[in-house]
């Protein structure tokens, strides 16, 4: 599905990734961790399609299409899926008129007519119980004054709703208490299959409770300095980033 | 000859067409007096310091339009909002035109200034009305009082409303190489009377047109205006509008203005609260692109306690485009518990594009509630990201991204039918379908 090799990536002529080499196969979620500033959400940004970061070497290609060249926009149409850290409010644009013309705009990219009236409507509502969204939200502006636990359940919610082929959720886990965690997850876990990918992006461990990794890499200062199964992560979350730094650096 | 003689000179000849007997020609010959004192103003003053009349004063502008100029209902219907059912009262090169209009004295009065001046019956109404909120020493204004003589004219008695909205539309036909334009309003809603007014200006061909517009509008006990700008002229086309609102008790008076065309356009939006407990609203989109220059300037007059006052300004502006606001906010030391409102957001989307920003609070009482905020930025990056990653293109996020900017301003307008020809025009405007239902 995707596969990232010797990724080189800098902001404002600032090294963030120094060399990533990353597959991810359908069917399996992987997550990466690592302390702060070691350059996780930064990846997700890039596979994403950011401009303001600049590839300096290195491919990303998505089912064995070269990303590189291509908009933002265009890489969603592919089927990738970026879930914020910090969703952007949009005063004036209620959610479900956001995700009509998401989902509109992807199917237009795709040479697919409009989707009927009635088929989204039937697909927002089934959405929407599945992450336990009242159908008051749907109508209120997208992210304007939502709280944290809010925001990040509407965006698992146009994950759903866009059933991308790669999810990749950064720092999802940030700011939700444990009772939004579980829908959240579970709305994630009920969007896993064979077909698609999850990319878990996070600080913590505790996601990974709910979310249940395939892998685990850990980032550090722009590399994967480790990979393994989800128990590295239980490791983790025992012993800290210390050790990893220093194994890093000798 | 530059346009300050000219214009004087021919107040001799306009002097051979009206009644010089009537009480309104004493204000006339005042207010050309002004005006000779004063002249234009230039950017020496500070409120014109960002908004220079130079170029305007050296064309040769037609004073007053040599032949009568008809038109057809289809060729100008686009300018009209046609959707729904409204009196109309149409100006072609500042003449009245009977075909275009549709007034009525049903209980209401909706038609010409002219007919105000000339028939006793509305003798009363001048007299108690005429030139008492607009400015006597502000020399534009005194120059447009001078020539005073068509315009709109409408009376909401006590207790009444308009069975429908009100338009006013001064089309320009090009007849004329270059035309001066100074059209006189006197909107009088009496106590707990209602009316919405739609004002428009539109040139029709490239030829140069100056309007200098003066609107008086009077706002008794509980009543209710609302009045729309709509200023989407062609790019040879200013204006300089000049708006004075006089509020009683209670009354609620909102002011919408949309900026989206002309090349030079002045608005001075004046508010006089000689009341309590009332409610002034200003609200305005700006939308601007190549060298197109708009200049707000605002003030609210706070002269009486337990007001309130709201004003919300956005602009967006592109290419060499300029843009000013000054908003000016007097609060008298009587009028205590004031709450007045006021904020002025701008997008630049280019780095030829200026906008200079000025709030401006004069506060005597000391129990009284004031706020203001001005911001300039670009366009929001992180958000742009944000609506791109969820697969809408590029063109059609930042048009969305606008469109939530300046919604706040939309929100208000209480004719949907006018909102959609806004957001219509906004969306034109920025080159895009917005893909959903506004």
């Amino acid at each position: 599905m995707l596969e990232i090799k010797n990724l080189h990536a800098s902001v404002e002529d600032k090294e963030i990734l120094k060399g990533i080499d990353l597959k991810v196969n359908a069917g399996e979620v992987h997550a990466i961790m690592g302390p702060n500033g070691s350059g996780k959400s930064t990846l997700a940004s890039v596979i994403a399609g950011k401009e303001e970061f600049e590839v300096e070497e290195g491919t990303i290609m998505l089912e064995g299409e070269d990303l590189e060249e291509l908009a933002p926009e265009e890489r969603a149409h592919k089927g990738i899926f970026l879930s914020f850290q910090y969703p952007v409010e949009i005063p004036g644009v209620s959610v479900t008129n956001f995700i009509k013309t998401a989902i509109n705009e992807s199917r237009k990219a795709r040479g697919l007519e409009e989707m009927p009236a009635n088929e989204m409507l039937k697909k927002i509502r089934e959405k929407s119980e599945l992450l336990e969204i009242d159908r008051k939200f749907l109508s209120r502006s997208l992210n304007e004054g939502f709280s944290g636990g809010e925001k990040k359940r509407n965006e698992i919610f146009q994950m759903a709703m866009m059933e991308p082929k790669l999810a990749i959720l950064d720092e999802t886990d940030s700011g939700l208490d444990i009772d939004a965690l579980r829908i959240v997850a579970n709305g994630v876990n009920k969007l896993r299959n064979k077909d698609n990918a999850i990319i878990v992006i996070t600080h913590y461990q505790r996601l990974l409770d709910y979310i249940v990794p395939d892998y685990v890499h850990v980032l550090y200062n722009g590399k994967i300095v480790k990979s393994g199964t989800k128990e590295l992560a239980l490791e983790l979350e025992e012993k800290g980033y210390d050790w990893i730094k220093q194994e890093a650096t000798v | 000859m530059d346009l300050k003689e000219k214009l004087i000179s021919s107040f001799l000849a306009f002097e051979n067409n009206v009644d010089l007997d009537h009480p309104v020609h004493e204000v006339r010959s005042e207010a050309i007096k002004n005006f000779e004192a004063k002249g234009f103003p230039t950017k020496k003053e500070e409120a014109w310091k960002y908004t220079s009349l130079n170029s305007l004063q050296k064309v040769d502008f037609s004073i007053f339009p040599k032949e009568e100029s008809t038109l057809e209902y289809k060729d100008v219907k686009k300018y009209f909002l046609h959707e729904i059912d409204t009196y109309k009262i149409v100006f072609v090169d500042g003449v009245y035109s009977s075909y275009l209009s549709e007034t009525t004295h049903d209980g209401v009065d909706v038609c010409l200034m002219s007919s105000a001046f000339s028939k006793p019956m509305f003798r009363q109404v001048i007299e108690v009305y005429f030139n008492k909120a607009a400015s006597k020493d502000e020399s534009l204004t005194t120059l447009n009082t001078a020539f005073s003589k068509e315009g709109a004219y409408i009376y909401i008695p006590k207790n009444k409303m308009p069975k429908k909205p009100i338009q006013i539309l001064h089309l320009a036909t090009g007849n004329e190489a270059a035309l001066m334009l100074q059209p006189r309003n006197l909107i009088v809603a009496e106590d707990n009377a209602e009316v919405q007014i739609i004002e428009r200006h539109q040139s029709l061909t490239e030829n140069e047109v100056f309007t200098n517009s003066v609107t008086e509008i009077f706002a008794g006990k509980d009543a209710i205006v609302d009045y729309y700008k709509v200023q989407n002229d062609a790019p040879t086309a200013s204006l300089v509008d000049n708006t004075y609102i006089s509020q009683k008790d209670s009354s609620v008076v909102r002011v919408h203005t949309f900026s989206f065309g002309g090349k030079l356009i002045r608005n001075n939006l004046n508010f006089y609260q000689n009341g309590e407990r009332i409610d002034s609203t200003l609200k305005g989109v700006t939308i601007l692109g190549d060298k197109q220059h708009v200049d707000h300037h605002t003030l609210v007059h706070h002269r009486q306690p337990n007001c309130e006052s709201h004003q919300d300004y956005k602009g967006i502006f592109g290419d060499s485009s300029t843009g000013v606001f000054n908003g000016k906010i007097i609060v008298d030391k009587i009028a205590q518990k004031t709450d007045a409102f006021q904020q002025n957001n701008n997008i630049l989307l280019s780095d030829r594009a200026t906008i200079n920003s000025k709030p401006q609070l004069e506060i005597f009482a000391d129990d009284v509630k004031c706020s203001h905020g001005c911001t300039i930025g670009q366009l929001d990056e992180e958000a742009l990201f944000y609506l791109r990653s969820r697969g809408i293109p590029k063109k059609e996020a930042t048009a969305l991204l606008m469109y939530a900017f300046a919604n706040n301003v939309l929100a208000s307008v209480r004719i949907p039918e006018l909102k959609a020809r806004i957001n219509k025009i906004i969306a034109n405007k920025l080159g895009v379908r917005v893909g959903f239902d506004l």
